[in-house]
């Protein structure tokens, strides 16, 4: 069997390069890209917690996240959509209209 | 060393490549794909701890539907490689180091306490859906609920950001 702690290892391995790809990229696309990945970072360590406590409410949660991911997303990428179509550029060091 | 612990490996190294490559990839194209094979993993280790609606849907709506659309963007926007703009010194110099300081934080932790986290008493026992239908149905019915509310103005702004200005 796989103990418990592997996955919250894995877990937080997966955060942090999502973390790490929310900093270094300038695609707006693949920063939204890089908030998926820290969410199913987060999913994996919800379902191992829920296993290890024989509950199943964590798989509750899981299942919110996951809504409300596909809501963040189509909402998201209209407003990535919105601000191609203005800029003509992906590029979010381009987007610096509230920069001082 | 045993199945399921041999069947963890490949899966978590399968997922941290994927994460990998989607922080080197230059094309938004090639990330995508880079993350649908780190939900494919993942959902390998829900099935591995027996959280079998979980894995199902982690494919369907992940892997399917928001990857789906995330590709039919970068497709709509002709989204070409990454341009090489001169980087943020912040994030040059402070980034790197603060994220590896996040993640070693987190893995120190779990190593650390390791013993305080309990194991399953069953590993690997399927989570029936029927008991988790009804614990969404009973106990969580007000926010499965709510997500609903969730999802509709989620569909109206997306209708009111992506529409055409009227002239």
């Amino acid at each position: 069997m796989v103990p418990t702690q592997y996955y919250l290892i894995l877990s937080a391995i997966l955060f942090g390069l999502g973390a790490a790809a929310f900093v270094f990229r300038r695609n707006i696309i693949t920063i939204f890209m890089s908030i998926e990945l820290m969410l199913n970072a987060v999913n994996l360590a919800f379902v191992a917690f829920s296993q290890a406590r024989g509950g199943l409410e964590g798989q509750v949660f899981v299942l919110f996240v996951i809504v409300v991911a596909a809501a963040e997303a189509a909402v998201g990428l209209g407003i990535i959509i919105l601000t191609a179509r203005n800029r003509q550029s992906l590029n979010v060091e381009r987007v610096d209209l509230l920069k001082l | 060393m045993n199945g399921p612990l041999v069947i963890f490996f490949v899966l978590a190294i399968l997922a941290i490549v994927g994460a990998l490559s989607l922080i080197l990839q230059r094309h938004p194209i090639h990330s995508a794909l880079s993350l649908i094979v780190v939900m494919v993993a993942i959902a390998g280790l829900y099935l591995l701890m027996g959280a079998e609606f979980v894995a199902a849907v982690q494919i369907i709506v992940y892997g399917g539907a928001i990857m789906v659309l995330f590709v039919f963007v970068i497709m709509l926007l002709n989204a070409g490689a990454e341009e090489r703009t001169n980087f943020s010194k912040l994030a040059k110099f402070a980034g790197l180091p603060l994220a590896l300081a996040l993640t070693g934080l987190l893995a120190a932790a779990m190593v650390r306490h390791g013993n305080a986290i309990p194991n399953p008493a069953t590993p690997g026992a399927l989570a029936s859906t029927d008991r988790l239908s009804t614990l969404l149905f009973t106990t969580f019915v007000y926010p499965f609920e709510l997500t609903s509310f969730l999802i509709l103005v989620a569909i109206m702004g997306a209708l009111v950001l992506a529409q055409r200005e009227k002239s």
